[in-house]
């Protein structure tokens, strides 16, 4: 079955700059695809070519294997695009979800039918009568979500649609959403610069930087396994630096960074010169005078604590190893270990942890002997 | 102010006993003015949306034309439709010089650019994404045009309030395209040039009170409707 829309070799440019290429991506049927990328980086131009509102300058898009010509109305009326701001009309709550239906023909009494059905669903019901100008900017993002899930589309696609929101009702309206398209089984793609909202959502994500999608494939490949720095960083592997292989056996490449030798799984083809890359969490922090348990991980650092940053529950510990190390623990460690900057620190991790990538030749990662912050 | 209070209960006197001449003068008003205000509705609209979605080479100059138009003095419209009507002008032969429909052309001048520069206004102040939005929700061009007017109703009221205003309180271009000649074309305003400056100040009240009456009423019943819109 051919995939729901592919791009082919799209570009698009901006006043003669070139702002998005895109050599092949399929969305295929009944999956949720995320995006993600740093600001700038292209999401919403890709999305907008996506929508069919931005003609590509070059390449082609196709919807259900059949090129698209233009901005096809006919096609638009299949897809719905939410947007970051839920931009309601100084209407009812209820007319602003029945106005995208309006404009696609949809008979009065299954209009009425699915604003019941939404607005129960994102649980604002009882604002249908409601000026959409008088309701809170998390009730707005329900009204937009339900308009968008009333249309009934073939495509649903997302664009940062809760980046607006704090923390609490993000993670709620983030909820509602995934049990929706769980519910509907509706093919998304879903753009955000939010790490923790691709790996909720997407069963596949694609990693767009500087207007080229550099990886896409699985969540969880994608996150345990970056293609190269950019994606490292964006998928939250905050450990990046630069190292020399220097030895390969038993299926462990032991590569030196400074005065260090990190183990980490080796693969074909890795070259000499590579990036160590380390997820936060997958650090373990131990006091260095504590008896040294037996121990399967392969990695054994010291270091000095430069910084603990507070995230809610969570701490984000900064070391200095001669390279920045990044190790996430839990508040409750924090306090019990009494960790703070200037404190002596051993950081140990796994090789299956430490993800190896050919460095290019204007990869440099953070050189060993920079401070971390 | 003997004089103003002889005139006011000679006014009112007129207004009681109703001459039928002083309303036919006050329909043709309504008729003349709210004809150009519709036409001008329908240009300045058009034109706005033109100004405030299109990205040309040119728009500022356009625009800038368009709001020194807002300011347009009625005797100079009034010279240039004239000059374009006149029997020997351009659109002479169509013989419309002195008729209602002079009238109508020459208000429509005064009033579409001060439609045309609100209109474009209030659409330029809506947020841009808005079009996508609603292109996004699967609107056509004309359906996209229609929901951002809705949305920018309370300012397009401005637009035929002032409108209305301009057209139905200009006195210079009336007189010079339509004559003002008895049963054609005199209205409000240039009635009571006439009764003025035959010393009739009594009706030249009557007939004053008459139009800033209009002009209340008109801008009453559409400030009712932005208010109930604001709520």
């Amino acid at each position: 079955m051919a995939p729901k829309l592919s791009l082919r070799d799209a570009v698009v440019r901006r006043r003669g700059t070139e702002v998005l290429r895109v050599e092949s991506l399929d969305v295929h049927e009944g999956e949720v695809l995320g995006v993600i990328g740093p600001n700038g980086a292209g999401k919403t131009t890709l999305l907008q070519v996506m929508s069919l509102l931005e003609r590509p300058a070059q390449g082609e898009v196709l919807y259900d294997g059949i090129r698209v010509r233009g901005r096809e109305l006919s096609l638009r009326r299949r897809m719905a695009l939410m947007m970051q701001d839920p931009l309601l009309l100084r209407r009812s709550v209820a007319e602003n979800v029945a106005i995208g239906m309006r404009m696609r023909g949809v008979p009065p009494s299954e209009r009425k039918a699915r604003i019941d059905r939404w607005l129960a669903r994102f649980d604002v019901a009882h604002l249908a009568q409601r000026s959409a100008r008088k309701i809170s900017g998390g009730e707005a993002h329900r009204v937009s979500l339900a308009r968008a899930f009333a249309l009934e589309p073939e495509l649903l696609l997302l664009d940062e649609p809760f980046a607006a929101l704090d923390q609490p009702t993000r993670e709620t309206l983030l909820d509602e959403l995934a049990g929706a398209l769980g519910e509907t089984g509706l093919t998304t793609v879903f753009v955000t610069h939010d790490r923790s909202e691709a790996l909720r959502l997407g069963e596949r994500v694609a990693v767009i930087v500087d207007g080229r999608i550099r990886q896409i494939g699985a969540t969880a490949e994608v996150f345990a396994t970056p293609a190269d720095e950019d994606v490292a960083s964006l998928v939250g592997a905050e450990t990046i630096v630069a190292g020399k292989r220097v030895a390969s056996a038993d299926g462990i490449a032991s590569v030196r960074v400074g005065e260090h030798v990190i183990n980490g799984l080796a693969r074909d083809g890795l070259p000499e010169d590579v990036l160590v890359v380390l997820r936060p969490e997958d650090v373990t922090l131990m006091k260095p005078d504590e008896h040294r348990p037996e121990s399967s991980a392969r990695n054994h650092l010291h270091g000095t604590i430069t910084r603990v940053t507070l995230l809610g529950y969570q701490a984000r510990v900064s070391i200095d190893c001669g390279f920045p190390l990044f190790a996430l623990i839990t508040k409750q460690s924090l306090e019990e270990m009494g960790l703070a900057a200037g404190q002596e620190i051993a950081a140990t991790f796994k090789a299956h942890a430490v993800h190896l990538i050919a460095r290019g030749p204007n990869e440099g990662g953070p050189a060993p002997g920079d401070v971390c912050d | 102010m003997d004089l103003i209070w002889d005139g006011l209960r000679e006014a009112a006197h007129i207004l009681r006993t109703g001459d039928n001449s002083i309303w036919a003068i006050t329909l043709r008003s309504l008729l003349v003015s709210g004809s150009a205000v519709l036409i001008s509705l329908v240009l300045g609209i058009l034109g706005g949306a033109f100004l405030a979605f299109k990205d040309f080479r040119g728009r500022n100059i356009v625009l800038s034309l368009v709001n020194t138009g807002m300011g347009l003095p009625p005797v100079v419209v009034g010279l240039m439709v004239a000059i374009v009507l006149w029997r020997s002008g351009p659109l002479g032969h169509f013989r419309l010089i002195y008729t209602p429909a002079a009238m109508v052309i020459a208000q429509t001048v005064i009033a579409a650019p001060i439609v045309t520069g609100f209109t474009a206004a209030a659409l330029r102040h809506l947020d841009p994404r808005l079009r996508t939005q609603l292109y996004a929700l699967g609107a056509s061009r004309p359906q996209m045009l229609w929901i951002v007017l809705w949305e920018t109703k309370l300012p397009l009221m401005a637009a035929v309030m002032a409108g209305f205003g301009g057209a139905i309180s200009e006195v210079g271009a009336s007189m010079m395209v339509g004559g003002n000649l008895t049963g054609e074309t005199r209205v409000l305003t240039t009635a009571v040039m006439l009764e003025v400056s035959r010393g009739d100040f009594a009706l030249a009240m009557a007939l004053s009170i008459i139009l800033l009456v209009l002009i209340f009423a008109v801008n009453a019943v559409l400030t009712g409707v932005q208010q109930q819109e604001k709520m």
